[in-house]
């Protein structure tokens, strides 16, 4: 039973950062139609800026959110505006272009990261990294706490953007009807490059959260790429509540299945389960609430 | 003889019916004219006689034959060719190409497949533009190509749906001869969804009008066209009175 | 192909037969050292790759971005036998593709039914799963240890040899069934699923058959990787970015949906890729050798902004640049 708890306490507090790389990813795919194979990738560049302020200045990972955040917008912005958006007019023989861009992209971001920093795992030690609470048989690692309500702040920021503000309202209408919001007067230029620059900065806030908590090499993107996905499937295309409830099942299947199954198949099962609800699901859990 | 039945076809999308119990026959050699204001159910109609849509109660019978539960590309091979008022050209190959992808349906060699397409190139009068890529065409000639593409899978029953919408009167006259020399040369039964009065007045043998997706009246041209239901359907939309008068 | 495009191509169609006497011939003219055989030998892996892709990706329009599955999976065939039972992996060469088919097809009945960027996904979590399961299930596969098979031959001749014969079947075939009502076919398919089922297309049938013929060359591919290289692991066969994803680059920067495309992309990228990891044969100093694949990303970039249709597919602008550039300086 105890187990039990602190692999459910341990998942949620995953799932919770996972949450934020899924928000990203499904208002990137929402919007423009197109599946980011660049998302992890750009979340290590916003770990390795965070892995510089750290070990060249010393400043701590939670403070560089203020750095790294608006970097990698302007990043985003940078290649939305010059790589993706112009294929967005040209003909080509695969409508899948703009993904093969960002697999362009991805490409091209790891292997600047390996020319610059090589391929050493990188990590970074804060005075709290290894500090532990206990709440009875529970153990809570402090800096996984820290960035799960963090991760809650930035969703709760992103909610109030997309509900309160004109620009967040367009951002919706856009990722619901395209078509209809170009009538409606939406700029279809502007959307794209702010919601890729949007969804890039929210990833490069999971990716500094994620610092104190995971290695750091040039090949760690992709597998959070990955998991984006699942996430955005498992919430539902476009939904950012579902990419919430996607994030935090994603977080608990991976550690349940780690502690109770097969820890080498601890990435597996976010696959399968992708996998299955793409095939029987397709709507996602979004679609459960529409019933 | 008939060559097609719908029997009591309907077709429903959760609470709304499209088309609700429909039934006509069309004759071999007919030109049948299918009419009826925006929304009345003449392209699900088409949708269900070539099973885009699975026909939710009555019996479709082609050639004496059910086709009702047949796949889309069954009833093609079946012999029962159609053309889409959202004209679906297949953009990156030429408009020759885009013919001997159909030609295949009825040829299994490269040479007679295209010497089929060859056929329907001249039939349709797509010479100048034979080796143009599709997607680059006018909507005169994507229209036309929508017919050679349906004529060369060398069927016995064209499925025409509004081939005649957007074109200018010149181009609107060579439609209409292309359409009665299909009959008239190649012999092949067609069902013409038309919004355009004066194409589908004048080559129609009989006329079938539905509204709301119910049959209103069945005739000749002449008795359609006074029949005070199908006037008062038609007047009851602003859009269609007055392409109706000028028919 | 069509009538159009295969004679219209300029790059190849005119040498065509002249390239392929000429990848017979040379080796027997010209003493190759190693080094260039081992390259060539990895253009002909890539070539295979790259076209069996571009079949199913450029010709019929379902962009796998799992391609590594069936390559993973032809190459542990010839492995598995060797490991089992002590069977020559050259077993696998033949049994390699058809495997492959199998399990194509099997994953086929899952993600036929998506469209899209959904199949794309599909595709790409497949090959991610085949990849973690054979490497957890040691029992079967040896897991990460990987399996090891000494050489038959210390000369890369042979290979070279085996390995064109692969890349001309691969490239042949395709040709061919691009000629043919299949081809003709497969072409409908991606330009308008619906419109082809009016035609009379079964296009489930054809899907299908597009992705028998494109596993087995995978797998064919995978099985030859296997003889030739001696070793496997799943993280180098099943891999997402060195095998799925650079079979795709290989695919687009050729050009997607020509017949050649797979082949030139193949020298374009073994080609870019050595010149910068040999530091342009010492040339150039040596922290250059630590850009290939940075360097290839770009050339990446720039063909999709630029050359959408590849360097086959575009050689006509190409041409007209090459020749305006030319006209310039003579003046």
């Amino acid at each position: 039973m105890e187990l039990f708890l602190q692999t459910l306490v341990n998942g949620t507090l995953i799932g919770g950062l996972y949450a934020i790389i899924g928000i990203g990813m499904t208002l990137i795919m929402g919007v423009m139609g197109i599946i980011n194979l660049a998302h992890g990738q750009i979340m290590m560049i916003a770990m390795y800026i965070t892995w510089v302020l750290w070990q060249f200045l010393g400043i701590d990972p939670l403070l560089s959110l203020f750095i790294s955040i608006p970097l990698v917008y302007v990043l985003g912005d940078l290649m939305a505006r010059y790589l993706l958006y112009p294929l967005m007019e040209k003909e080509s023989i695969l409508p899948e272009n703009q993904v093969l861009m960002t697999v362009g992209i991805g490409m091209v971001l790891v292997e600047l990261a390996r020319t610059i920093f090589t391929s050493d795992y990188r990590s970074v030690q804060t005075s709290y990294s290894d500090i532990v609470w206990r709440l009875g048989h529970i153990s809570l690692s402090v800096p996984v706490v820290i960035d799960f309500f963090i991760a809650i702040a930035f969703t709760g920021a992103m909610f109030w953007f997309l509900i309160k503000t004109d620009i967040g309202r367009s951002i919706r209408a856009t990722a619901q009807d395209k078509e209809a919001a170009i009538l409606m007067g939406v700029s279809a230029k502007k959307i794209t490059i702010l919601t890729f620059a949007l969804g890039s900065s929210l990833t490069a806030a999971a990716g500094t959260l994620f610092l104190p908590i995971y290695y750091l090499y040039p090949d760690v993107g992709p597998i959070f790429t990955l998991k984006a996905f699942v996430i955005t499937i498992l919430g539902g295309l476009g939904s950012t509540v579902g990419a919430i409830a996607g994030g935090l099942v994603l977080g608990i299947a991976e550690t349940f299945g780690a502690t109770y199954i097969s820890m080498g198949y601890r990435d597996a099962f976010g696959l399968i389960i992708f996998l299955l609800v793409l095939i029987f699901m397709p709507g996602g859990l979004k679609s459960l609430t529409k019933v | 003889m008939s060559i097609i039945t719908l029997d009591n076809v309907t077709k429903n999308f959760g609470g709304l019916t499209a088309v609700d119990h429909v039934s006509f026959e069309v004759q071999e050699g007919e030109i049948f004219g299918l009419i009826g204001p925006n929304g009345s159910g003449k392209t699900t109609t088409f949708n269900l006689i070539n099973h885009y849509f699975q026909v939710s109660s009555g019996k479709i019978i082609f050639k004496g034959q059910e086709i009702t539960d047949k796949k889309t590309f069954e009833i093609a091979r079946l012999g029962v060719g159609r053309t889409f008022q959202v004209v679906k050209p297949l953009k990156r190959l030429t408009v020759e190409d885009n013919i001997v992808a159909a030609s295949f349906a009825r040829e299994s060699s490269f040479n007679g497949a295209r010497n089929v397409a060859r056929e329907m190139i001249s039939f349709c009068h797509l010479e100048e533009v034979a080796h143009q890529k599709a997607g680059g065409l006018p909507i005169a000639g994507r229209k036309r190509l929508e017919i050679a593409r349906a004529l060369a899978t060398r069927p016995s029953l064209l499925l025409l749906d509004e081939t005649a919408a957007g074109l200018n009167p010149s181009e609107l006259d060579e439609a209409i001869d292309i359409i009665k020399n299909i009959r008239s040369k190649l012999g092949i039964t067609i069902v013409i969804v038309e919004h355009i009065m004066k194409v589908i007045m004048s080559i129609s043998d009989r006329i079938h009008a539905i509204a709301h997706g119910a049959t209103i009246a069945e005739g000749s041209p002449a008795e359609v066209a006074k029949n005070p239901t199908v006037i008062e359907a038609y007047l009851g939309s602003d859009y269609n009175m007055e392409r109706f008068l000028n028919a | 192909m069509t009538t159009e495009q295969t004679n219209k191509n300029p790059l190849i169609a005119k040498n065509e037969w002249f390239i392929i006497l000429a990848a017979v011939v040379l080796p027997f003219i010209f003493h190759f050292s190693p080094y260039i055989q081992g390259l060539l030998i990895f253009i002909m892996i890539w070539t295979v790759l790259g076209s069996s892709w571009n079949l199913l990706a450029g010709f019929t329009g379902l962009v796998s971005f799992g391609h590594a599955a069936y390559f993973g999976v032809g190459a542990y065939v010839g492995g598995l036998l060797y490991f089992h039972f002590h069977i020559s992996p050259w077993w696998g060469l033949l049994l390699g593709g058809p495997v492959a088919v199998l399990f194509g097809y099997l994953l086929g009945l899952m993600v036929f039914r998506l469209r899209g960027p959904y199949f794309a996904l599909g595709t790409l979590a497949s090959a991610e799963i085949l990849r973690i399961v054979f490497g957890q299930e040691e029992w079967l596969t040896n897991g990460h240890n990987g399996i090891l098979y000494i050489t038959t031959w210390v000369s890369k001749y042979p290979y070279y040899f085996v390995g064109l014969a692969i890349a001309l079947g691969s490239v042949l075939t395709i040709k061919l069934v691009m000629r043919s009502k299949a081809g003709f076919y497969f072409l409908s398919i991606r330009e308008d699923e619906d419109a082809a089922e009016a035609l009379g297309i079964d296009t489930k049938l054809y899907k299908n058959i597009a992705t028998i013929i494109s596993t087995f060359w995978a797998g064919t591919a995978g099985a030859f990787y296997m003889i030739y290289m001696g070793f496997i692991d799943p993280e180098v066969v099943f891999a997402l970015h060195n095998i799925s994803i650079i079979t795709i680059l290989v695919g687009i920067i050729g050009g997607v949906g020509t017949i050649w495309g797979p082949t030139v992309g193949a020298v374009i990228m073994v080609l870019v890729q050595e010149l910068f990891r040999s530091a342009f044969f010492d040339l150039a100093p040596s922290w250059v050798s630590r850009m290939h694949e940075l360097a290839f990303g770009l050339l990446v970039i720039f063909v999709i902004l630029y050359l959408a249709g590849g360097v086959v597919g575009d050689w006509d602008i190409i041409r007209k640049r090459l020749h305006f550039k030319r006209a310039e300086i003579k003046e």
